[in-house]
């Protein structure tokens, strides 16, 4: 479904990205780790071009998005639940779902949208009214993840979506994570959190200093060395 | 950097400034000379603040408190304009503390700073307008001439009818300008400012005492900023609420030293030089005809240069050269 | 004392009137920095362009004022957009003062520009709405009308940043502004919406002014100083703090000015202002950034 070839990215002189390359089929979900620093985040922000790659190409359903404008790749599909939430702290959660279905096509179907993420999400339902902001960090990342669900995305990437959660949140949002993959999305989460996320999703990449380290299957990658020197420095 | 503060060059210009009146200019240039002396000592000391990231829009508080307390003071009570600077400058040193207090000790930054500091600007304006029996208001005021019988000069009017004197005396007052524009740089603090520009809690952890600073430099570019005013009015022998106070000269302040090069020492100088030419050529060119009309090309002209040259005709030029 | 009283309580009263205007002013110039991040030192003259408008349409064609009206508003709506889009969007990656600068310079184009056209003679259009007594009290029309339309056009501003979908896009870009592009968001034009909208808001406050002033070039002189003393005491970008502070400086200046002289009045706000800057910071610090 989507295709990485020769990523190559950076903030000013700095290079985040080397000749990263990797491609996810429909369906499929992938787990991206590495250590803090990585790239992990480079990558997502590329993939949604908010960042500009300035080597390599971007393909999603045999379409070249190299130079597509940030602001139309969720019309391709792609959508991006970021790392921290990001939440809009002052909208009330209802809002923030909303402003995922800003697109004209998700536009229309709102209401329909929106009571398919309530009834994912029965806490945001709940709380449709309360300012994001208020919210705990585990219904924040509920209702991030719903937002990015607004637009009716084929791809779902999720940036760090355990980070500064409490185990037992932790715990709940990756078994969110097995509701995703049954109803039927693409996901690509990138995590720090190996044992979870590895029991999540079929295949996986490690980068470290932005480059690709190992690939393959989630039992390979967990037993791998490679995984075990970039995390444990053996 | 190198070329514009190597001593070479300056001595040089030292050279032909000191000689200038001799060279048979004529008045007029040698007035627009002055003029471009006596804007790049006001436009140097807003420049103080100015690169520490103190953006001022209001200087021009300081420079109509310096031009209309001496004129008052002297034409209502004959006071000297020299005891009249006193006044000034401790009425500018009290409205700079008042000022630049809560702002630093609060934290109020930024555009908050510019639009109190603009505001301060357009009160002081207002002030002038309103007491219009005292000041003459929008018409303008002019100090009573002081210079005695078959003398050239007063001393105690500080008032020349020779151009000449007033000459050397902004001379050294804008090189005064400059010393302090170094010493300012080289400072201890400079460092200390530079940080604190920078990092403030971090410059504020080394015990650097960010409040006490950032008021020390304010006072100072004010008072320099209102003596700038005294010597306009005591030379010009004419001010006006809007040539001295309000908006557009606290506009034009920042735009010229910004033109100039606000990191470079003779960046707001040049400045000062570049705008003075632009009013000149304006002038000539257009002429009074239509009214505004300079104005206008004028204000076009001003957010062109922002646009194109961010970091200042100087600034750029001397970045293209490295 | 009685007699004293009453004037008192005019001024009062306009001074809730003025307060609307500041009111309209400050939301329109808190708009543009909650969400562009720049602080347009031109807002007021654009709203002197739009009373120039008013004069030329109504006064100098001949069309009907509700027609004036409306080429007033539409027409700095326009300007704000245009603005924006020629002058702002080139230095939106460049220093803050570079930013205010540029406004700067736009300011003093755009009094040029009225000079050049219209003159500095001032100008009226001639409309004189009457006054009516409330008990002892003396009340013009002009201004009850202004105020009124002043809160109709607020309300209606909030609702539309509030249930409309272009509305929350506004909110929602001056929290995050990042992560706009996530949601299928083009921050470009919702930086051209929000400037259209304020641009619009200081047409309307054009409007209400031509019914109550005389029209010259420096007019925003007289309201631009003030508007950002407004915002920057209720929190730049602030909109419920902007309206409130509106109110009470437009209190200060009208009773102010009754009390001593109209200029006096603006210095007791300006005095007002640094003093709470001393007491209550935080009443300012309620800034997004």
């Amino acid at each position: 479904m989507l295709e990485l070839k020769n990523i190559n990215a950076g903030y000013g002189t700095f290079q985040a990205l080397f000749d990263v390359s990797l491609s996810i089929k429909a369906g499929e979900a992938i787990a991206v780790i590495g250590p803090n620093g990585a790239g992990k985040t480079t990558l997502l922000r590329v993939m949604s071009r908010l960042l500009e790659a300035s080597a390599g190409d971007m393909v999603m359903e045999g379409r070249s998005y190299r130079d597509l404008p940030s602001h139309e790749v969720v019309g391709l599909g792609i959508a991006q639940v970021p790392e921290g939430r990001r939440l809009f702290p002052r909208l009330t959660v209802e809002d923030n779902l909303k402003m995922g279905a800003y697109t004209p096509a998700a536009r229309a179907k709102r209401l329909e949208k929106l009571d398919y993420v309530y009834s994912l999400f029965p806490r945001m339902a709940e709380r449709r009214y309360q300012l994001a902001g208020t919210m705990s960090g585990g219904e924040q990342q509920m209702c991030a993840i719903g937002r990015a669900l607004m637009s009716g995305p084929k791809l779902l990437l999720l940036d760090e979506p355990s980070a500064g959660l409490a185990p037992v949140i932790v715990q709940s949002i990756f078994e969110l994570m097995h509701r995703i993959r049954a109803e039927g999305y693409t996901v690509l989460i990138v995590e720090q959190n190996i044992q979870q996320v590895l029991k999540v999703v079929d295949r996986g990449y490690l980068i470290e200093t932005g480059k690709i380290r190992a690939s393959g299957t989630a039992a390979e990658l967990l037993a791998s060395d490679e995984v075990q020197k970039a995390y444990l420095g053996v | 950097m190198s070329h514009f503060t190597s001593t070479h060059f300056f001595r040089v210009l030292l050279v032909l400034l000191v000689a200038a009146p001799w060279l048979g200019l004529g008045p007029y240039p040698l007035h627009l000379i002055i003029m471009s002396l006596l804007l790049g000592f006001i436009y140097t000391s807003w420049a103080l603040m100015g690169r520490l990231g103190l953006v001022s829009l209001g200087h021009g508080a300081f420079l109509g408190i310096g031009a209309y307390a001496v004129v008052l003071l002297w034409n209502q009570y004959g006071l000297s304009p020299f005891l009249g600077t006193l006044v000034a400058v401790a009425v500018t040193v009290v409205l700079a503390l008042i000022i630049g207090y809560p702002c630093f000790r609060f934290k109020i930054v930024g555009h908050y700073f510019a639009l109190v500091t603009l505001a301060l600007a357009e009160v002081v304006r207002l002030v002038i307008v309103a007491e219009r029996d005292l000041t003459g208001g929008s018409l303008g005021l002019t100090p009573k001439p002081g210079i005695p019988e078959g003398e050239t000069f007063s001393i105690w009017a500080m008032q020349s009818s020779t151009r000449v004197v007033w000459f050397y005396l902004i001379l050294l007052c804008w090189l005064f300008a400059l010393w302090v524009w170094r010493r300012v740089d080289h400072s201890m603090q400079r460092d200390a400012l530079q940080a604190i520009s920078e990092e403030e809690d971090a410059a504020a952890s080394i015990g650097i005492n960010v409040t006490r600073t950032k008021l020390q430099i304010t006072v100072l570019s004010a008072v320099m900023t209102c003596l700038g005013g005294v010597l306009y009015a005591q030379y010009q022998l004419y001010i006006n609420p809007e040539t001295v106070s309000g908006i557009g000269i606290s506009l034009q302040m920042v735009f010229g030293v910004i033109a100039g090069g606000m990191f470079v020492m003779l960046g707001p100088t040049f400045g000062a030089v570049f705008l003075l030419a632009l009013q000149e050529i304006l002038r000539v060119l257009i002429g009074n005809q239509v009214h505004g009309l300079d104005l206008l090309i004028y204000g076009a002209l001003l957010v062109f240069f922002i646009i194109k040259m961010p970091k200042g005709i100087l600034g750029t030029w001397l970045e293209r050269r490295t | 004392m009685e007699f004293f009283d009453i004037f008192l309580v005019e001024a009062m009263l306009n001074g809730l009137l003025l307060g609307g205007l500041l009111a309209l002013l400050s939301l329109g110039l808190n708009l543009i920095f909650g969400v562009i991040d720049v602080v347009w030192i031109s807002y007021a003259e654009l709203m002197m362009i739009g009373m120039y408008a008013i004069y030329w349409t109504h006064t100098m064609m001949g069309w009907p004022l509700y027609l004036a009206f409306i080429v007033g508003v539409g027409g700095v709506a326009l300007l704000g957009a245009a603005m924006h889009w020629f002058i702002i969007r080139p230095v939106l990656s460049a220093e803050p003062i570079n930013q205010l600068l540029v406004t700067g310079g736009v300011l003093f184009f755009l009094q040029a520009v009225a000079t050049v056209v219209f003159g500095i003679d001032f100008k009226n259009i001639g409309i004189r709405l009457p006054s009516f007594m409330l008990g002892d009290i003396s009340l013009s029309m002009a201004r009850l009308i202004a105020f009124a339309v002043a809160m109709v056009a607020i309300a209606a501003t909030y609702l539309f940043l509030n249930k409309t979908y272009a509305g929350t896009a506004i909110r929602a870009i001056s929290q995050d502004r990042a992560i706009m592009p996530l949601m299928g968001v083009n921050p470009g034009r919702i930086y051209l919406l929000t400037s259209a909208v304020g641009g619009a808001l200081a047409g309307l406050a054009a409007c209400l002014l031509v019914l109550q002033y005389d029209i010259h070039p420096a007019i925003g002189l007289s309201f631009g100083p003030i508007t950002f003393l407004v915002c920057v005491m209720g929190g730049l970008g602030n909109l419920i703090g902007g309206f409130v502070a509106a109110f009470i400086f437009a209190q200060l200046i009208s009773v102010g000015g009754f009390v001593f002289a109209i200029e006096w009045g603006y210095v007791l706000a300006f005095v007002f202002f640094i003093a709470m800057m001393f007491i209550r910071p935080e009443g300012i610090l309620t800034q997004r950034r």
